[in-house]
């Protein structure tokens, strides 16, 4: 069983994060805007400069490169960059098969990046992070763009992949639905602490 | 042949010339006529002191002082890449890394043009070495100029993508990939330039002066190739450096891309 864990993490205003997760785990994570959800993504993919520790199993985030770290240890930002024309670039050749709960049709990997829509681009960025096959998945708002159908069916098709692959996903979220369907902890930034929230589960 | 000298008093005739320009400029009121004398002025000045130096230089051909020069002009060159850089490295990188690559690759270019190729006697005799260094270093100090302008405000700009790239877990040269590529070729067009120009659309400065002076024009072509393809590959490889170590510096030993160590340069 792998096993993420943060040891007195801090990052920002955000300090001492204590929290242990295993895999098959979502917790997700509130707080008003700007109190530091991203950053503290960002600072268990290790993009930022923080206090702490962070280990994946026995492996210490600063034991190992930066990017094998982030190979494992992945994050899908909020608003998904892309850098080559045609969507199929971003992937690895064997990796062009998109899952139908996606909605998009086979001949998406075809497509220039500049026809898809935001939540077009959101939903592949979450299918480019899965088809590197991390072990943790740092997700930052990912249904932000999508309609309500569309939450729906990417919520399940994650729920889903993170079962089959035994994924720990730390998950940033606004809508109290949503935490409550997906979530099996649910924490709130509260000021320069990170408290879980009782109740909801 | 000898080379006609050229008295002071025919010079001042030019001069007026420029006076001239500056007349008329001041009358259609174009507002270049101030900084059109400044600059005249500072020719002036600045030639005719480098030409004193050269004189002395010449006469006494010691080595201290040849190195001496040396120096100066590499540290002129680096605070000039500093200065031509919107956004730069901070403290002390912007200056080491630009004036490092410029040295590593003009003096190691240049001595080998002049122990290897030229062969003067001695091998830093300052009539060679002088000439020949300043053009290189010229010539090197806008390409690695360009490329790390180039560099920084590109990472910049795309700053989003790099570090989309690095959480999916691409190694920070690969996620710099392009940029560098791109950073690498805009130090590099002005030489590749005026290689495929040289001799149909303008006929290079240098040997024009050496059969001014009165050199064969044949000996004047064979200098001139070999500066232009010196001067290429003074160039290349100092962008080469000077890029990879500009870019290893945007990025820690996590390969985090670091942007707090840029800083912005104001009225450029």
């Amino acid at each position: 069983m792998t096993t993420l864990t943060l040891d007195k993490l801090s990052v920002g205003t955000l300090e001492g994060v204590n929290l242990s997760l295993q895999g098959g785990d979502i917790v997700c994570v509130s707080g008003p805007s700007g109190s530091g959800k991203s950053r503290l993504l960002r600072a268990i993919a290790d993009l930022d400069p923080h206090q702490g520790n962070v280990a994946l199993d026995e492996i210490q985030q600063g034991s190992v490169p930066g990017h094998r770290w982030r190979r494992q240890v992945m994050m899908v930002p909020a608003d998904s960059q892309w850098w080559y024309e045609d969507v199929g670039a971003h992937f690895e050749p064997e990796q062009r098969t998109l899952p139908s709960a996606l909605g998009l049709p086979p001949e998406t990997m075809n497509w220039t990046v500049s026809r898809l829509s935001s939540g077009e681009r959101q939903r592949l960025a979450i299918a480019r992070a899965l088809a590197r096959h991390p072990r943790v998945l740092l997700l930052d708002e990912p249904t932000a763009n999508l309609d309500q159908d569309m939450t729906h069916q990417v919520e399940n098709w994650l729920l889903e992949e993170i079962r089959a692959r035994d994924l720990i996903v730390i998950w940033i979220a606004h809508d109290i639905g949503q935490i409550e369907r997906v979530a099996s902890r649910h924490y709130r930034i509260q000021g320069s602490t990170l408290e879980p929230v009782h109740g909801s589960h | 042949m000898e080379v006609i000298d050229l008295a002071w008093w025919k010079l001042a005739l030019t001069a007026l010339l420029i006076l001239a320009l500056a007349g008329v400029s001041l009358a259609t009121r174009l507002g270049i006529g101030r900084s059109l004398l400044v600059a005249a002025s500072r020719t002036v000045i600045q030639l005719a002191l480098i030409g004193l130096v050269l004189e002395a230089l010449f006469a006494s051909s010691e080595f201290y002082w040849i190195a001496l020069l040396a120096l100066i002009m590499l540290l002129v060159a680096g605070r000039e890449v500093m200065a031509r850089q919107q956004r730069r490295l901070r403290g002390v990188w912007a200056f080491c890394i630009g004036t490092g690559a410029m040295f590593v690759s003009s003096f190691t270019v240049t001595v080998l043009t002049l122990v290897v190729v030229i062969g003067p006697e001695p091998w830093y005799a300052p009539q060679y070495a002088i000439p020949l260094l300043g053009m290189m270093l010229g010539n090197t100090m806008t390409g690695v100029a360009l490329s790390l302008d180039r560099l920084n405000e590109s990472v910049w700009s795309q700053r989003s993508i790099i570090e989309n790239r690095l959480m999916l877990g691409e190694p920070w040269s690969q996620a710099l990939e392009d940029i560098r590529r791109h950073a690498m070729r805009s130090g590099m067009m002005p030489s590749i330039n005026a290689m495929a120009a040289a001799g149909i659309v303008s006929l290079p400065g240098m040997m024009t002066g050496q059969i001014l002076a009165g050199s064969p024009p044949a000996v004047a072509v064979k200098y001139q190739i070999l500066v232009m393809l010196t001067i290429t590959v003074g160039t290349g490889f100092g962008t080469l450096m000077a890029v990879s170590w500009g870019s290893r510096r945007l990025f820690d030993d996590r390969e985090r891309l670091r942007l707090d160590r840029l800083v912005h340069q104001k009225n450029q």
